[in-house]
């Protein structure tokens, strides 16, 4: 198996305003040394609470945003040297569901251009067999043709993302992030496409990123999962050894709290800091060595950790 | 009708809201009734599409048209919002009704910082000085879960994740401290901990200001959590209401019992998940009788000629199906 996309060392900060009327900005650093490899045919679950970074990580890894450091290596070419032109070639292969269905389709266009669109761009069927595609697709996602002449906000939540779902399937990707494909479905539908993405992984050799904050269909989905916090991964393995014997207490907490232990108040501290592990305000098993120095990712492959009590 | 019930805050009764193309009429909502008492979370649950949203835009009287408001009653406090002018709803939007819209991008202004659309609701419907108006936007921040609120107050929108939109939008809604807080999907794309923090929020909320909540969700371990009683939605109809416990240990409808059979939860190695056979009818091609009978393995001959009427079954439950009818 191939590798099909190898990210390293990859890095996003954002810069915001410290009060209102000042020239001093705050550095928000989104995504801080990301790296990892992504074999073909496997998807990789990535998991992580609310601003750890997995939406930038998402946009940076498509070019949708630039990164500030690292590279990005998709089936051998290094995307942040490459030329428009061939840039453009390779879209058609890497696809995204964002997690914000609404502002990513276009209010003006009807959903069966939306999805017929980049099949006639990349001459993916010919013109006279599209509708009959479009028709294909939506049924795969769970919509019946009475939509194809909807426009999105004719349609509620769950429809229109399922839309954007079908727009990414559509040009046969080999590479799809998926950020939060499924949250906004109710439970059966969820199952129809969790059951289609496992159908499409079964019958290509498509890889994935899927983020979600659900580790139920994460676990179901993946291969592998990472587990980001604060920018960083903080453990990264195949699923099972992830899930069963987590080694990060953070890790630990968030798959106590789907087995329906309620969330245990973590100890804060507001302080800032700068040079200790970016968990070590919420650790609970935190030891003074944790505050001098964020620790790096180590490990076999199957099972890595960044973390000291750990290693 | 109407105001029978001191205790009721809401009493939506026979509301049907339709989408007219030219020559039909869609009826995204068909003739509901329900009410939120006070104090009380009220969880609405359904299918996608079938109607959820367009309930709580029907109480908001923001349905966008062409579709519109065709009947029933809407009564809320002392009016029926129904009938009620666009100048009167706009005090009672936000001021003594709150939501939290389902799609948080597009109800955030994008070039206003966040902190300052905490204050503009707060500025508009409470006569508060600029400086209270500040503190308490900072304080609502905190409560809703981040740290360095001071920073999160200067932030634009598209700076936030969409996680953190979620809770500016929560925060928004509970400004005013509304009696009726109208929440759809409001923690679909947080994690677990974040989403946590957030249930015990609404909770205490609720429980500290006697606010009330229609909670939509599609997620139903939510309201196992959360709510009080239940109403089951499906294709522009409520089902089934009962008392959240009583739901859980014995569901009425049919299509209950399928919706609790597909919660997802980890077994063994499956290597499908459960879904509910067929699917949701389309609005402009609904079965006859009972909207469920095509996707029902109980179904008669009856439940396809006629729709089941309301069957009163015991203290604030009832089920529309036939199976109960005698
Ligand atoms: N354009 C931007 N300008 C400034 N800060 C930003 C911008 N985009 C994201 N951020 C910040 O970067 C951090 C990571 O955001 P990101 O959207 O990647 O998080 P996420 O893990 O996807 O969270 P969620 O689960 O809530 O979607 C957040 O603190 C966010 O506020
Ligand atoms: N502007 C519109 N014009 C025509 N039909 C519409 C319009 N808005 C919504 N609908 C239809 O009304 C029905 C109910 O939509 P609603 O948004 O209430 O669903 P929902 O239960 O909130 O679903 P979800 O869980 O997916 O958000 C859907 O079938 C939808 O396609
Ligand atoms: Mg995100
Ligand atoms: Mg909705």
């Amino acid at each position: 198996m191939g590798k099909m996309l190898s990210v390293s060392e990859l890095r996003k900060v954002y810069e915001v305003k410290k009060t209102a009327f000042s020239l001093k900005k705050d550095r928000i650093k989104a995504v801080d040394g990301v790296s990892f490899e992504l074999e073909s045919g496997k998807t990789i679950g990535i998991v992580g609470e609310s601003g750890s970074g997995k939406s930038t990580l998402a946009r940076c890894i498509l070019l949708l945003e630039e990164p500030d450091e690292g590279t990005i290596t998709f089936s051998g070419n290094d995307l942040l040297h490459m030329g428009k032109h061939e840039l453009k070639r390779l879209r058609k292969d890497m696809q995204i569901i964002f997690q914000d269905p609404y502002s990513s389709l276009n209010p003006r266009r009807k959903v069966f251009d939306t999805i017929a669109e980049p099949l006639l761009f990349h001459n993916i069927i010919k013109k006279k067999h599209v509708k009959e595609k479009v028709i294909e697709i939506f049924k795969k996602v769970g919509l019946d043709e009475d939509f194809l002449d909807k426009y999105p906000h004719e349609m509620s939540g769950g429809q229109r993302q399922r839309i954007a779902i079908g727009r990414a399937l559509a040009t046969n990707p080999s590479l799809l992030i998926a950020d939060e494909p499924v949250s906004s479905l109710d439970v059966s539908i969820q199952a129809q496409i969790v059951n289609l993405f496992m159908d499409i992984k079964e019958s290509t050799n498509i890889s994935m990123l899927f983020v979600s904050h659900d580790l139920n269909i994460v676990r179901f989905i993946s291969d592998e999962i990472m587990v980001m916090y604060s920018g960083k991964v903080l453990e990264m393995g195949e699923k099972d050894e992830v899930f069963y014997r987590p080694l990060h207490p953070y890790t630990e907490m968030l798959i106590d709290s789907i087995k329906g232990e309620l969330f245990k108040k973590a100890k804060v501290d507001t302080f800032d800091f700068n040079d200790g592990c970016v968990y070590y305000p919420r650790c609970n098993s935190r030891e003074p060595i944790c505050s001098k120095e964020m620790p790096h990712l180590t490990g076999e492959k199957e099972h890595m950790v960044a973390c000291f009590l750990s290693t | 009708m109407g105001f029978a019930d001191n205790n009721r805050l809401l009493n939506v009764f026979d509301l049907r809201t339709s989408f007219s193309a030219d020559s039909f009429a869609l009826h995204a909502v068909d003739n509901i009734s329900f009410y939120i008492k006070k104090g009380e979370i009220y969880g609405l649950v359904g299918e996608s599409g079938c109607g959820k949203t367009i309930t709580a835009l029907s109480i908001m009287k923001l349905v966008p048209p062409p579709g519109e408001i065709v009947g029933g009653h809407i009564f809320f406090e002392d009016r029926d919002l129904a009938t009620l002018s666009d100048r009167d709803m706009e005090k009672i939007r936000g001021d003594r009704i709150g939501m939290v819209f389902q799609e948080p991008m597009t109800s955030l202004n994008p070039v206003l910082r966040v902190g300052e659309q905490i204050e503009e609701t707060l500025v508009a419907h409470k006569n508060i000085s600029k400086e209270e108006s500040k503190s308490r936007s900072i304080e609502l921040l905190r409560q809703v879960g981040f740290d360095k609120t001071e920073k999160k107050y200067l932030q634009y929108p598209h700076q936030l994740s969409g996680g953190q939109r979620q809770r500016i939008l929560i925060a928004i809604a509970v400004s005013c401290n509304p009696s009726l807080v109208i929440a759809d999907e409001p923690t679909t794309a947080l994690d677990v901990a974040t989403e946590n923090k957030i249930l015990s929020l609404l909770k205490e909320l609720v429980s500290g200001y006697g606010m009330s909540m229609l909670f939509i969700t599609h997620n139903l371990n939510i309201i196992k959590r959360l709510g009080q009683r239940i109403g089951i939605m499906y294709a522009g109809r409520i089902l089934e209401q009962n008392i959240v416990d009583d739901f859980f240990n014995e569901p009425l409808h049919p299509y209950s019992k399928g919706l609790l059979a597909s919660i997802f939860g980890i077994k063994g190695n499956e290597k499908r998940l459960k879904a509910i056979p067929g699917s949701v009818p389309r609005l402009s091609e609904l079965p006859t009788g009972c909207k469920f009978h095509p996707r029902c393995s109980f179904a008669m001959p009856l439940c396809r000629e006629e729709e089941p009427p309301i069957r009163e079954i015991g203290n604030e439950k009832w089920v529309r199906c036939f199976l109960y009818q005698n």
